[in-house]
């Protein structure tokens, strides 16, 4: 490891408190949006120049390698388009979610814009049967008065380099 | 029937799969997937992976045969082998890692090193084994290695057809695909996703050029992105399914392409969009020649077993167990055509893989079709749509309406011929 990428494993914001409550809530109620999927409500979270990144292979850069997820906003879109037309087979019948967000940290706040790590499990009852995720999420938030935008989420998935399950729900 | 004189590997290939018909035990027979495995798999010719993913000398990187783990490596010496993984001495995993660059791999259990051409380079405490001969120690290794411009193909056979012989008139669609590259030449560097299904491999192979599902499957899709590549599945569609013989199938959407005739409509865009590429095509092949390649467009082929070309994506079909199968799947990029290859990344990212819009979808279907098969009545699947209109094209190969079973009837038969021993 070299310096630049220890002092980025050590990077955290201290003293953090309040915003730590309200950020926290903010995933959390991303959390209950994805597993009832609200999609029309999920998708308002999100800004205008988002990103939404699921990697595999543990890969570096979506640019140039095959991401399980790499939507731009009009992707995104189009994805919560497509779960509500009601003809997406794989969520009809819609798998039944329950997650669990924990190990919420505040990295770093340059202006209106903050860097949030967290922990993601998630069960999944589907026909196929039960299947368990398991996610280090990374966030960057931007800030509007006293509520919270995404303009990035990265889902890296602690099995992105295995052959993995159908991921149709939002991750 | 009876045991004393059928042991329970005697099974009648012929009484469960007839011309237009096959029956659902043999998507869910355990004994069935074993004779697949020694019959198909380890014995017919099965695409294993491509020279652009080992371009160095020592570059080596794991792929599979089936469930058998294998590495392709492009030699010390410059050769493209394909070795198992596994040291002779104990049977330990030789090598744990996807990838890499190495001229020897050294067994982490008691460090016997092998040279990456397969052979012992040394023992560890070479006292121990005075006397031996070390050629006897050299790691297992795919006897048959073959290469069609790029792709690397292997078999367990150490006789049989060749790669060309088995390959047919799938090479024309590989040719096909090559000319759609400005240097006629195919990278996977992207990396693979792999989708986890459970469901029997046949089911994948059987709907890659199915024609006739992607107006319901995908119909969610084609609202929502209003690409209008709906309107090229259905009864007034005249793009054909195409039976290549020794199990290789397609979909040929040029019939639809050319009555269109609008270059790079079959990749949804324009060569006004697309400049850089354009004119690489032209520099290449002449303006008229490079102008019929962007209207044709790239190929939609199923090469037997495993080798599925999706127009802009490649896909490889790795059967794991009977009712569990890896679809692995990568954005084809072409060399010398950055603008086309950022495009051919997007679009495959958004259709394929675990999350993509598409294959969702299909791999829904593949899961449900398994549970179906597992129902034993009724016993018989039908595979007879559009029997009565199919015909020889020009090159005496069946052709059919674009929603028609021909190629799953062309599997059906070169699986029977491949397993009814």
């Amino acid at each position: 490891m070299n310096q630049q990428e220890a002092s980025t494993a050590q990077r955290r914001m201290v003293r953090a408190g309040e915003l730590l409550e309200r950020v926290e809530q903010f995933l959390f109620l991303e959390a209950r949006l994805q597993d009832t999927h609200a999609y029309d409500e999920w998708e308002s979270l999100w800004t205008d120049d988002a990103i939404y990144w699921v990697p595999a292979n543990g890969a570096t850069d979506p640019e140039t390698q095959m991401s399980i997820i790499y939507d731009n906003r009009s992707r995104i879109r189009v994805r919560v388009n497509q779960l509500k037309t009601g003809r997406h087979h794989t969520q009809t019948p819609r798998s039944e979610l329950a997650r669990i967000v924990s190990n919420v940290e505040l990295l770093d706040r340059v202006g209106d814009e903050i860097d949030v790590r967290a922990n993601a499990f998630i069960l999944e009852e589907s026909l196929r049967g039960e299947t368990m995720w398991a996610a280090r999420n990374e966030y960057r938030l931007r800030m509007l008065g006293d509520d919270f935008k995404m303009i990035r989420k990265k889902v890296s998935l602690v099995n992105s380099h295995k052959p993995i399950f159908t991921l149709s729900f939002l991750v | 029937m009876t045991t004393a004189n059928n042991p329970s590997s005697l099974i009648d290939y012929r009484a469960l799969i007839e011309p237009t018909r096959v029956n659902s035990r043999l998507y869910h027979d355990q004994k069935i997937f074993e004779q697949e495995l020694e019959r198909i798999w380890y014995r017919s010719w099965v695409y294993v992976g491509h020279v652009s993913e080992v371009p160095n000398r020592n570059d080596y990187v794991t792929k599979s045969i089936g469930p058998t783990p294998v590495l392709l490596v492009h030699d010390r010496t410059g050769q493209i082998s394909l070795l198992l993984n596994k040291c002779p001495h104990r049977g330990n995993q030789l090598c744990a890692y996807r990838e890499g660059n190495r001229s020897t791999f050294t067994c982490p259990y008691h460090s016997w090193t092998f040279s990456n051409t397969g052979e012992l380079a040394g023992f560890a405490y070479a006292d121990g084994y005075e006397g031996s001969d070390k050629s006897k120690f050299g790691l297992g290794r795919v006897p048959r290695v073959g290469i069609y411009r790029g792709f690397v193909f292997g078999s367990f056979a150490t006789e049989g057809p060749s790669l060309e012989e088995h390959l047919g008139g799938a090479k024309a669609s590989i040719d096909q695909l090559l000319a759609t590259s400005p240097e006629g030449e195919l990278e996977l560097t992207a990396g693979f996703l792999q989708h986890r299904t459970k469901a029997n491999w046949k089911f994948m192979l059987e709907n890659e050029t199915d024609g006739y599902h992607p107006a319901f499957v995908h119909s969610s899709v084609f609202q929502v992105t209003d690409s209008g590549i709906g309107k090229l599945y259905g009864p007034q569609s005249t793009a054909l399914t195409r039976d290549f013989g020794n199990g290789h199938t397609e979909f040929d959407l040029r019939p639809e392409w050319r009555r269109i005739g609008e270059p790079l409509a079959w990749f949804g865009t324009t060569t006004g969009k697309l400049p850089d590429y354009a004119k690489a095509m032209e520099a290449s092949y002449g303006p008229e020649r490079a102008r019929q390649i962007m209207i044709d467009g790239s190929p939609h082929i199923m090469i037997f077993p495993n080798l599925f070309i999706a127009e802009i994506q490649l896909f490889v079909l790795q059967p794991i167990a009977v009712d569990e199968t890896i679809q692995h799947v990568t954005a084809l990029q072409f060399k010398g055509a950055q603008d086309f290859n950022r495009r051919l990344r997007q679009q495959t990212m958004g259709s394929v893989g675990p999350a993509g819009l598409l294959l969702a979808d299909d791999t829904e279907m593949y899961e449900r079709n398994h549970r179906g098969a597992l129902i034993n009545d009724p016993e018989w699947l039908t595979l007879s749509r559009g029997i009565h209109r199919e015909r020889r094209d020009e090159n005496d190969y069946l052709v059919g309406h674009s929603t028609d079973e021909v190629p799953q009837r062309g599997i059906w038969r070169h699986y029977t011929q491949l397993m009814a021993v």
